[in-house]
C-alpha cells in the first residue's frame, strides 16, 4: 500500500513567539492546535487522531488529549527527535489510508530559552535507565554541536569542503529571514561574518549553528473527502519515508545521513525526482546538516555539496534551489530544539502561495520537506515527505 | 593549544553486560567484543552480535592502536577538549577523546595509541594520544 494521494495537509500554524516566559508548555501545544484547526476551517471535535513527540508533557498523547479536550481513536507518539513531525505526517497518512482516523492533528512546543537550557554545548544529562550507548559516550562529552562538527570535519577532509561553502547556507537563510517579521535573526549576514564568528567546536562557528527558540507549531492532515470540503488550497502528500541511521556496531560512516534512504524511497513513492522540486525545506540545525542532506537526497553528487550551496544557489529568486524561505532554524525558529515541524510549514506556505512575496517561488507546485533528529554524528532519525499542490 | 587545566570526567554508568570492559580498563587494558560466528569485532560491546545476531561473542584484548577517523575540538567549554572517533586496529570505530596533544595539530587519519584517564569515582576511560 502506498500513501500517495491518500492524505492532504489542510491546516498549519506556527506560534509567533520566540521566547515563551509566561506560557505553559501544554498551553503552547494547544494554541498551535487551535491555530492550525482554524487555518483548516475545522474544529477540535473534528480531530480523531493525535500525534506528538517527546517535547509534549508527561506521556504525550495522554496528557495532551486530556488537556485539549480531544476525543481520538488513533494516537502516535513516535519520537525521532527533531524529525518526528515530518515522520508524523507520513504516519498520519498511513493511519488515514487504513481508516484509523480522518483528521490527524500534530503538535510541537517547547521553552528551552525560557528554561535557560544549555541546548547545544553541554552533554545532555542522563535520566532514568541509561541507554546502552551511554557509558561509552556520555563521559567523553558529546554535545549536539561537537558531534555535528565531527561530520563537518570528516566531510572537509574527504571532499575538500570549506568553511566558506558552509557559510553560504547561513547567508542564504539570512537573506530569507529578513522578510520574516517573526524571525529571531533578521539581519542579512555575509560569508566573512560567518567564518569570523567565534569558533564553537571546530570547524563549526557560532553562525553555523541554528537559533535556540521557544514556541511551536501544528499541522492538520486530513482524508481526501475532508480536504475536498474545505475552502483551502489542496496540498497532497505524494511520498513519505523514515530511517534510523546508527553507528552500525562500530562501522561508523559520518559522510552520509539517513536522507540517502528516505530521499530515494520518498521520491520513488511520489514518482518524481529531486530536479522536479521547486522548493526544499531542509533541516538546518547546523550548516553541515543542510549540506549533507542535500547530497543524500540527490540534489547533487556526494561530496559536491560545497560547490552546490555556494554563491547563493539556495537563495529564492537567485539560485536554482530555494530553501528554507522562512529563514529556517538557522535564522528564524527552532522551537523546542526540534526543527522538523517548521520545515513542513514553510513547504505548505510555498505550495499555497502564502510565503512572503519576496521569497515566494513562482508556480511552486512540488516541494520536499526533510528532517534529521537526534545527532548526525551519533545516531539519528531521518524523515522525508514530498508534497504537491493539487 | 595544549591541555592545561584539568577536566573532570564523569564515571560511566556501568551495566552487568559490560562490567568486564570496565574491570579491564581499571587494569589498563582495552577490550573489544568479538563474534566467533561471523568473526567481526564491534563497539560498543554487546552480548548479541549486531552484525549476525549470534550470541557467541567474547572479549578480546585490543592492541590499543588506531587512527583518528574524525574529531572536533570543543572550544566553548570551561576546559576545551577534543572528541572524535578512533578506528581501532581491530576494526570498530569508537567515540573517545584525543588527549595529551596540541589540539591545533590534530588531523584525520593520524595514528594514535590508547591511554587511560581517571574518572570522578569510577573506572578510568580509554582515550587516545598521538602515536
Amino acid at each position: 500500500m502506498s500513501i500517495k494521494g491518500k492524505a492532504y495537509i489542510a491546516g498549519i500554524y506556527e506560534h509567533p513567539t520566540r521566547l515563551a516566559k509566561d506560557i505553559s508548555l501544554a498551553q503552547i501545544h494547544a494554541q498551535c492546535a487551535k491555530g492550525a484547526l482554524e487555518d483548516a476551517g475545522l474544529t477540535k471535535d473534528d480531530v480523531d487522531g493525535y500525534f506528538c513527540a517527546g517535547d509534549a508533557p508527561g506521556l504525550g498523547p495522554m496528557s495532551m488529549v486530556e488537556y485539549m479536550g480531544l476525543k481520538v481513536r488513533h494516537v502516535d507518539s513516535t519520537d525521532t527527535g527533531g524529525s518526528s513531525y515530518v515522520l508524523h505526517v507520513g504516519h498520519a497518512a498511513e493511519a488515514i489510508a487504513s481508516g484509523k482516523c480522518k483528521v490527524a492533528l500534530i503538535t510541537l512546543a517547547g521553552r528551552p530559552r525560557a528554561e535557560g537550557m544549555a541546548t547545544g554545548t553541554v552533554p545532555r544529562s542522563r535520566g532514568g535507565t541509561p541507554t546502552p550507548d551511554d557509558p561509552f559516550e556520555f563521559p567523553y562529552g558529546p554535545t549536539v554541536v561537537n558531534m555535528y562538527a565531527n561530520c563537518a570535519m570528516r566531510h572537509m577532509y574527504e571532499f575538500g569542503t570549506t568553511s566558506e561553502q558552509l557559510a553560504w547556507i547561513k547567508v542564504a537563510a539570512s537573506h530569507h529571514a529578513q522578510y520574516n517579521p517573526h524571525a529571531l535573526l533578521k539581519d542579512v549576514v555575509t560569508v566573512e561574518e560567518v567564518v569570523n564568528s567565534p569558533m564553537i567546536s571546530d570547524p563549526l562557528h557560532r553562525l553555523d549553528c541554528c537559533v535556540i527558540t521557544d514556541g511551536g507549531g501544528a499541522i492538520v492532515v486530513v482524508a481526501p473527502e475532508i480536504a475536498a470540503k474545505l475552502n483551502r488550497p489542496k496540498i497532497k502528500l505524494l511520498g513519505a519515508s523514515e530511517f534510523i541511521k546508527t553507528q552500525m556496531g562500530g562501522k561508523v560512516d559520518l559522510t552520509y545521513s539517513g536522507a540517502r534512504f528516505t530521499g530515494a524511497a520518498a521520491f520513488a513513492e511520489a514518482g518524481v525526482k529531486p530536479s522536479d522540486m521547486k522548493y526544499a525545506s531542509i533541516y538546518d540545525s547546523f550548516t553541515i546538516t543542510v549540506l549533507m542532506q542535500l547530497e543524500d537526497l540527490g540534489f547533487c553528487e556526494k561530496g559536491k555539496g560545497g560547490a552546490f550551496v555556494a554563491d547563493g544557489n539556495l537563495i529564492s529568486g537567485v539560485g536554482k534551489l530555494p530553501f528554507n524561505t522562512d529563514g529556517g532554524g538557522l535564522c528564524s525558529n527552532h522551537p523546542a530544539n526540534r526543527g522538523g515541524l517548521t520545515k513542513v510549514l514553510e513547504a505548505v506556505r510555498q505550495l499555497r502561495g502564502e510565503a512572503h512575496p519576496k521569497v515566494q517561488v513562482k508556480n511552486c507546485d512540488l516541494a520536499i520537506a526533510h528532517g534529521t533528529g537526534g545527532s548526525l554524528g551519533l545516531r539519528h532519525g531521518s524523515a522525508t515527505v514530498i508534497l504537491e499542490r493539487e | 593549544m595544549a591541555e592545561t587545566k584539568e577536566r573532570k570526567l564523569p564515571p560511566p554508568a556501568i551495566s552487568e553486560e559490560t562490567q568486564a570492559y570496565w574491570d579491564a580498563a581499571g587494569k589498563g587494558k582495552l577490550l573489544v567484543r568479538k563474534c566467533t560466528s561471523c568473526g567481526q569485532a564491534h563497539h560498543y560491546p554487546r552480548t548479541i552480535c549486531p552484525f549476525c545476531f549470534s550470541d557467541k561473542t567474547e572479549w578480546v584484548e585490543a592492541s590499543g592502536k588506531g587512527t583518528i577517523y574524525s574529531y572536533s575540538v570543543m572550544r566553548r567549554a570551561p576546559v576545551p577538549y577534543a572528541i572524535g572517533y578512533v578506528t581501532l586496529a581491530e576494526g570498530p570505530r569508537m567515540l573517545t577523546n584525543i588527549v595529551d596533544c596540541d589540539f591545533d595539530k590534530l588531523k584525520c587519519d593520524q595514528a594514535v595509541t590508547v591511554v587511560f584517564k581517571p574518572t570522578d569515582g569510577g573506572p578510568p576511560l580509554p582515550m587516545f594520544t598521538p602515536a
